[in-house]
């Protein structure tokens, strides 16, 4: 455990001593605002809740986790520290862990830095504050899903730029799961149990029902096996290709 | 002596290539092993193996009797590494590193603070300390890849090619510290430079194509030379013919070598046959023949020669006589 946050600690230190935190961050409130603002309506609205601000959630996290989690090993294996970081009395599983747990608390930091607006509905109405808190974790689970899958990837090459495409990709394919075309594909050859879980994996699904201010077992259990999965191959494919 | 690393009947393939073909040793405390080979013999195969980093497709390698595979995390915490190239954290400064390492490494606050220390004044850090190490020259970016595999005092110390790709006075300095840091510890150095063998290393192993061809002292390695006890003498030209002419006819002289030759100096090379000393003998001749000189010495033999003769055949070159550096008039 131990080894993980200090891990985690360094890892974390090192996104704010490079100038990528302060632009991710920076683009992330632009564009959660802005989204939120001129698409979302959400002043016009006259409804005091922040449903239009995480409605782009999903949409902004499928370019922008890719983004923070394309480097976690690509960079990593491209400068050969890994060798460094491999050799140092810590497992590789931890260290897995460690890096994904920075990551996370970055992209928490991100999401919590949104708090204005939290606080421009509270004084614009009475919003029913439980519902934002259910959808703010409900967000946040759903960005540590991407960065976990986004991890993942990073780790199969030393190319940041491929990382990051193909993350992107692969989260896409499991935000839209439950999406009309995407079960239309399934549905043509699959049996209809099949077509059913393969819906249930839908990132979309499970964040509307939270974000909606339930917060269902199911969609936590949900959200947590995809990250235990994503790490669990994250660790193998890092002793796989720790060599190449 | 205690022995630090046993390495048995180690085997690394890569698919189809034998990178590291059945390499035994064993490196005992206090000795600094100087591990000699062109580029690509597995040099650093081997390294990234004893330190965990890659796991051996068959054969084993103990560090204080434990067996890497099966108990690497004591045995990362034993040894300290420098891999090819000093990879660090460009984005972190010296000391961030250095207190990184020995949290992980679970130094106490005691330990940590003795070991940087340590580490900061044997590589001659404590004015960089606080830059990006990114923003470092090569000769601080090594020694702080050096002070990191040091600051746990270990007790295997492990480094790739530590000099490789620094400038002349840098690669002194590295070498002067690496004398300085051997003491109680083991050291396995790797480099295809053998002055390095000859300036810090106890014993020198060379390895082509993944394959041990020698294990012996930096002395007797050298005595392998086809130089080994050959006689050089420095005399003036107008001297050089009646010389050659004399060593020529020398009984256990097998061939004469015009090493270095300005319009008023000459230096020759006399090789003896089957590497005998033939000093005493040439010395008489000289002086019975009233020839005059300015030096002889006797050659102790190149670890060039010695490292060129090893490997060429392993790795299927051509021994081509003409590639000789000195022009041979015998
Ligand atoms: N990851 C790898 N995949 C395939 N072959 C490799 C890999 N690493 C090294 N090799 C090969 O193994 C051999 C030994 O390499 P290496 O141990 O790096 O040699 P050295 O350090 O002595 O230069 C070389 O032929 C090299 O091409
Ligand atoms: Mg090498």
């Amino acid at each position: 455990m131990l080894n993980i946050w200090i891990v985690a600690r360094r890892e974390l230190s090192a996104y704010f001593t490079s100038p990528l935190a302060y632009v991710f961050i920076v683009i992330f409130l632009a564009l959660a605002g802005g989204l939120t603002f001129f698409f979302g309506q959400w002043l016009e609205r006259g409804q005091a809740d922040l449903q239009v601000f995480f409605i782009y959630h999903p949409y902004l996290y499928l370019f922008l986790i890719p983004a923070v989690g394309m480097r976690l090993w690509a960079e990593e294996r491209k400068s050969g520290t890994i060798e460094f970081l491999l050799t140092l009395p810590v497992t590789t599983g931890q260290i897995v862990v460690g890096k994904f747990l920075a990551a996370w608390v970055f992209a928490g930091i991100a999401l919590a830095l949104t708090f204005p607006m939290w606080i421009t509905v509270n004084m614009l109405g009475q919003p029913d504050n439980g519902v934002i808190l259910a959808a703010y974790i409900g967000s946040w689970l759903m960005a540590g899903g991407f960065l976990a899958l986004s991890a993942c990837v990073s780790a199969m090459t030393k190319n940041q730029v491929i990382a990051f495409v193909l993350a992107s990709a692969l989260c896409f394919v499991f935000m839209m799961s439950g999406v009309e075309i995407i079960q239309s594909f399934f549905r043509a050859w699959t049996p209809q149990t099949f077509v059913e879980s393969v819906s249930e994996l839908s990132f979309l699904t499970n964040f509307n029902e939270v974000s909606q201010g339930v917060i269902d077992v199911r969609d936590l259990v949900f959200f947590f096996s995809v990250i235990g999965i994503a790490l669990f191959v994250n660790t193998a494919i890092v002793e796989a290709k720790k060599g190449v | 002596m205690t022995t630090l690393l046993d390495i048995r009947g180690l085997t690394k393939k890569y698919g189809p290539i034998t990178a590291v073909d059945d390499v035994s040793f064993s490196v005992d405390q206090g000795e600094v092993l100087g591990f000699i080979g062109p580029n690509g013999s597995g040099k650093s195969t081997t390294m990234k193996i004893v330190t965990g980093f890659l796991t051996p497709t068959s054969g084993t390698v103990e560090v204080g009797g434990l067996d890497v595979t099966r108990h690497p995390l004591e045995i990362k915490r034993r040894i300290g590494y420098l891999p090819e190239g000093a990879p660090l954290y460009g984005d972190m400064t010296p000391i961030s590193l250095l207190n990184f390492v020995c949290k992980v490494r679970r130094l106490s606050k005691e330990e940590t603070k003795r070991g940087i220390e340590y580490a900061v004044e044997k590589l001659h850090i404590a004015n960089v300390l606080y830059q990006p190490i990114e923003t470092l020259s090569k000769g601080y970016k090594r020694r702080v890849g050096l002070a990191q595999a040091i600051v746990h005092e270990p007790e295997l110390l492990i480094l790739d090619e530590p000099t490789d790709g620094l400038d002349p006075n840098q690669k002194h300095e590295v070498r002067e510290l690496l004398k300085e840091m051997s003491g109680k510890k083991a050291v396995i150095i790797s480099t295809h430079i053998l002055e390095e063998v000859e300036a810090v290393c106890s014993r020198a192993i060379v390895i082509a194509k993944g394959k041990m061809v020698a294990d012996a002292d930096p002395l007797s390695l050298q005595s392998r030379s086809r130089l080994h006890n050959a006689v050089g003498i420095r005399l003036p030209a107008a001297q050089a013919q009646a010389c050659i002419e004399m060593l020529n006819g020398l009984g256990g002289v097998h061939q004469v070598r015009t090493t270095v030759e300005t319009a008023s100096m000459v230096e020759l090379m006399a090789l003896s046959t089957d590497n005998s000393e033939i000093l005493a003998s040439v010395h008489t001749a000289i002086d019975e023949k009233g020839i005059q000189v300015n030096e002889i010495y006797v050659e102790r033999g190149r670890l060039e020669d010695v490292f060129r003769d090893l490997t060429y055949a392993v790795e299927g070159l051509q021994q081509d006589p003409d590639a000789n550096p000195e022009a041979s008039n015998a």
